[in-house]
């Protein structure tokens, strides 16, 4: 490599950054405009990073512009699972700096890390100059024109690979790996890979070993495992109709669902969405639907008739920006308080929030059994952190499927749709089965389904909705309760991930933590959770979202003492680990005090 | 849309056909002008700068138009078939490069071209007939000073407007 | 965000130019999409219509089309998806002195918004309704919409929906819209002229705009070459007028009924009981 090429301009430090080795994680931004395949060059770097023996996560930002904005992509990589992005980019590579400046909150540089751009490129942003990374200036366009044939993010992913301490043959395997052009462009490409190892070399790491992977390890997107785990449940229809940042669950269920033997049809809107789908299960058939905010918003009506009719469906909302159209492209947790409390009448239903990425697939799968054993309504609270970012992930165990809906028998005598039974779950008859025909109705009704105003009767079919949910036994996977400090952060979904990293950083301080992740958040048992906060003294609950809506949930509930404390931010920008974590040592120390 | 007639009156005055001129030339400063700025918002800053340059130019035609005719406001605007001597901003690729742009403007050029000569044909009178072939003359040296530039402009490389990344990222 | 400071005074005698109406925002549409075209065609009609653009209202709703208000220097209210007409209805009837204009894409105002469709052509109020049609939801980033042909494959529904497609224009005419016009982006100055006419004509005005998504449908750079001038002139008699929108190639340009029923007159008036008169209805 031509040493000429390379030049290190402002700031410069005393010494050259720091090699990566020495940190178990390491976060790198590819940054730039349409054309230059920022996404692409990130996909690459992950599939790459995994064939070492890497974990990583991939997220994803863009501008407005539906095609050719400005965009980038956000990876970090470690020795094990990852959850939660870092509070900063160790690396930051920029084919260009058009209106890359707009995405400086989401891209804090650390001081002494290692902005790489185009010598060519334009002055760098002032935010990102005075982050006290340092910069190192190549001619990645010139560098890009010299290599006929190649993209230049191939020589993106070089460099970042190089600087990961990824091996130029894992690159080179993620490259090969689904190339659908011809075997000259491949060869283009492959160089340009090489020539970023080479041109990263002052900078960068000794590279890893290609590892055989002992485990086996998925690479998945949350959207693609709530599909999967849907699927697995046993849905066998959807209603699709597309939203932001819900419709890759839908579109990777269009032709799955057909493999698996079932139908997705798209609708007109989500008040066909739902409707149709409580009619397919009514219709017997396990049935699901994806949306978000404004969808649910929608659904509202339609939850309703599915809780008084006792029709069991499933519905993800990845959450997203809010209110109303919010910001449909960004996370956000702010559905919560509409997801428990959001039907007109008393009408309860059960309200799941899967943990990670990895985990939408087994919530979604638990949530189709629960909702088929309860014949209710259950909502999955996934948001766009997890639904549209990618995670290396060890193939999770997931349970056999087993959902089973209590169907009536032919011909039962006397049969009562909604017997007032112990458990509160009565057989469902199932169209096409002799003797048990009835009428399904959102309207208050008898045991046998016939229409009711009568006081006796509303009693008897509240309790009993209320009771097959309250008295179910949903087993130790309505929360993951870790350690047993007598300080206890709560949260639930995509803030689980920075919380534990919080808490792993202030134990490695000497302040322990408990750490409470909510699954299961509606109903909430209150021996369960009495349970779980045993030698509890002090909670935080943790979420993102502007109201604390699951302390106000919580609290509510009498679920955690009335001093509960709240760590609550909306979106658009993620939760940070170091920022929960400083916020938990403060409030440590102020116990300490008052003690 | 070559179906669609040219609905315009034919100029009966040489005030009404310096109009219509005027009016070209005003519209195409506007396409060009929309042009920059989308090209702009998609970060392809080259073509951005270029679709400005060719903008100015037009400005240009149209205030000599009204120093020529002696004009100090603008004319009223006559109906117009549909801007002869604008870009067809359909063209217009968020990839694409200065000489795309070139060949858009030459295009433009050409139907105004044809569109004077046109005119030229339809107008009654020695005197509007000489404005508009004059005019027509006029729109012919643009056409070469373009056909010039763009020889002097590299053509896009195969492959220009391949991006690796999708519309839609496949995960 | 409509910024004003950019634009010359006006003298009062001074007409509206089509630059009056058109904001500092610029669009973030991708470039070559028709709707750049259908902006400046609105704002050519509403400058041969000569509404000060503050006595204008531009209302739309969700997708890639429904981002035009905010680029008009009109009042916008870019609301919920599929809910354009319905906001537009209420917004004309308590001020029916306001020129109100209504933006959707196809999937916006066909499919979620089919419903609100239906009735605002039956209900018949002094509204202009534009739909920028692709063929695709293109915010979505590429799904079929009501007006997709059922075998153009796509992730949700691959190999085609199989559904036949929707006709806007029939359904109007069905539904009773009282101005039925079929227009194409490529042509920006008939465009503006179809809207202008529609504006000027009383009762619901349906215009149905092609315009090309060149992102998602790039084969639709073909329609440029499909389109033509309606062969015969609008009629008043709307079963002619459906035989003729139902045979055609559905690239058939121009007014296509223009039809003669009283607009909706319902809508707030002039007071005729106080307050005290409506009391002694409970007065014992």
């Amino acid at each position: 490599m031509d040493a000429s090429l390379i030049s290190e301009t402002r700031p410069r430090a005393s010494a050259p950054p720091t090699p990566f080795m020495a940190l178990d994680s390491v976060s790198i931004a590819i940054a730039g405009s349409g054309g230059s395949g920022v996404m692409s060059a990130g996909n690459w770097l992950l599939e790459a990073a995994a064939r070492s023996g890497l974990y990583g996560l991939m997220v994803k930002t863009m501008g407005p512009q539906i095609r050719g904005g400005e965009a980038a992509a956000l990876v970090r990589l470690a020795t094990s699972q990852l959850e939660s992005l870092d509070d900063a980019f160790d690396v930051m590579l920029a084919f260009d700096w058009q209106n890359v400046h707009r995405f400086a909150d989401e891209i804090p540089l650390r001081a002494g890390g290692l902005l790489v751009c185009d010598a060519e490129g334009g002055e760098i942003p002032e935010v990102f100059a005075a982050s006290g990374a340092h910069v190192l200036s190549l001619p990645l366009k010139k560098m890009a024109k010299e290599l006929p044939g190649s993209w230049i993010n191939m020589l993106a992913l070089g460099i970042t690979g190089a600087l990961a301490g990824v091996p130029v043959q894992a690159l080179e395997d993620a490259v090969r790996k689904g190339w659908t052009r011809n075997a000259a462009a491949l060869e283009a490409n492959l160089g340009a890979v090489r020539a970023g190892v080479a041109a990263a070399s002052g900078h960068a790491p000794p590279p890893r070993q290609l590892r055989q992977q002992e485990a086996r390890r998925w690479l998945v997107s949350g959207n693609e495992g709530a599909g999967y785990g849907a699927i697995r449940g046993g849905i066998r229809f959807v209603a699709a109709y597309p939203i932001t940042p819900a419709t890759e669950v839908l579109e990777w269920m269009a032709p799955a669902l057909t493999q698996a033997g079932g139908s997705l049809l798209q609708a007109e809107d989500e008040l066909a969405s739902i409707n149709m789908i409580i009619g397919s299960s009514f219709g017997g058939v396990p049935s699901f639907t994806a949306t978000a905010g404004p969808g649910l918003s929608l659904m509202t009506e339609g939850l309703g008739l599915a809780v008084a009719a006792e029709v069991p469906i499933v519905v993800m909302d990845v959450m997203r920006g809010g209110p109303s159209t919010g910001i449909p492209a960004k996370s956000e947790q702010s559905d919560l308080s509409f997801a428990v409390g959001g039907l007109h009448g008393d009408a309860p239903r059960l309200v799941l929030a899967p943990s990670s990425i990895s985990d939408c697939i087994q919530t979604t799968q638990w949530a189709v059994e629960l909702a088929e054993a309860l014949q209710s309504p259950a909502l999955v609270l996934s948001d766009q952190f997890m639904g549209q970012s990618r995670s290396i992930v060890d193939a999770p165990k997931l349970p056999p499927p087993k959902a089973r809906r209590l169907v009536a028998e032919a011909n039962t005598p006397g049969y009562k749709r909604y017997g007032d039974t112990p458990r509160g779950v009565s057989p469902m008859a199932i169209p096409g089965t002799p003797g048990t025909t009835y009428t399904a109705d959102g309207l208050e009704h008898s045991e046998t389904g016939v229409p009711s105003s009568q006081a006796t009767d509303h009693k008897r079919q509240l309790d009993k909705r209320l009771r097959k949910l309250a008295q179910h036994d949903y087993g130790g996977r309505w929360a993951d309760i870790e350690g047993d400090a007598p300080l206890a952060l709560v949260t639930f979904g995509s803030a689980t991930g920075p919380v534990r990293e919080a808490a792993r950083r202030a134990a490695a301080r000497g302040v322990d933590v408990r750490v409470i992740v909510l699954r299961l958040i509606a109903p909430l048992q209150p021996a369960a959770m009495a349970q779980a906060l045993a030698g509890v003294e002090r909670v935080m609950v943790v979420e993102q979202n502007h109201e604390g809506q699951l302390l106000r949930y919580l609290r509510g509930l009498a679920a955690i003492p009335r001093e509960a404390a709240g760590f609550h931010r909306p979106g658009p920008l993620p939760l940070r680990p170091a920022d929960i974590c400083a916020a938990v040592l403060e409030w440590a120390a102020a116990k300490e005090e008052t003690k | 849309m070559n179906a669609m007639k040219v609905r315009t009156a034919t100029p009966g005055t040489l005030a009404e056909l310096m109009a219509q001129a005027y009016a070209l030339e005003r519209e195409a400063v506007e396409r060009y002008g929309e042009l920059a700025d989308v090209l702009a918002t998609h970060n392809n800053q080259e073509v951005a700068a270029l679709f400005r340059r060719l903008a100015s130019q037009e400005a240009l035609h149209a205030t000599e138009i009204m120093r020529t005719m002696g004009w100090s406001r603008p004319p009223q605007p006559p109906a117009l078939p549909d801007a002869p001597a604008a870009p067809a901003f359909e063209e217009a690729h968020y990839l694409m490069h200065p000489w795309h742009a070139l060949r858009m403007a030459l295009d433009a050029e050409q139907r105004a071209h044809d569109f004077f000569a046109g005119l030229a044909q339809r107008c009654d009178g020695d005197e509007l007939k000489r404005a508009a072939q004059q005019l027509q003359a006029d729109e012919h040296e643009h056409i070469v000073l373009l056909q010039s530039w763009l020889q002097r402009t590299p053509q896009p490389p195969e492959g220009w407007d391949e991006d690796p990344d999708p519309p839609r990222y496949p995960h | 965000m409509n910024d004003m400071t950019h634009l010359p005074e006006l003298a009062a005698a001074e007409p509206y130019t089509p630059l009056n109406y058109k904001s500092a925002t610029k669009p973030i549409w991708c470039p070559g999409c028709g709707d750049y075209t259908v902006l400046n065609a609105v704002t050519k009609a509403l400058a041969l219509v000569q509404r000060p653009p503050h006595e204008v209202a531009v209302v739309s709703g969700i997708g890639c089309s429904s981002r035009i208000p905010a680029y008009t220097s009109c009042y916008g209210f870019h609301g919920v998806h599929g809910r354009s007409l319905a906001a537009a209805t209420g917004l004309k009837v308590a001020r029916p002195d306001l020129t109100v204009l209504v933006a959707s894409g196809d999937g916006d105002g066909y499919s979620i918004g089919g419903n609100h469709f239906l009735h605002a052509c039956r209900r018949n109020v002094d509204l202009t309704y534009i739909v920028m049609d692709n063929h695709v939801y293109g915010m979505t980033k590429g799904q079929a919409s009501p007006t997709t042909e059922p075998d153009w494959d796509n992730k949700l529904s691959p190999g085609g929906t199989g559904v036949r497609s929707f006709h806007p224009l029939v359904i109007a005419l069905a539904a009773g819209a009282n101005f039925v016009a079929r227009a194409f982006s490529g042509d920006q100055n008939t465009t503006a002229e179809l809207i202008a006419a529609g504006i000027r004509h009383p009762g619901f005005s349906f215009i149905e705009i092609l315009s090309p998504c060149v992102t998602f449908r790039p084969e639709q750079k073909e329609w440029k070459n499909l389109t033509h001038p309606a062969s015969v002139g609008p009629t008043d008699d709307a079963a002619r007028a459906a035989k003729r929108i139902m045979t055609d190639d559905g690239f058939n340009i121009g007014v296509l009924y223009a039809g003669h029923r009283a607009p909706y007159s319902g809508g707030p008036g002039t007071p005729t009981r106080t307050l005290e008169q409506m009391e002694e209805e409970f007065a014992l």
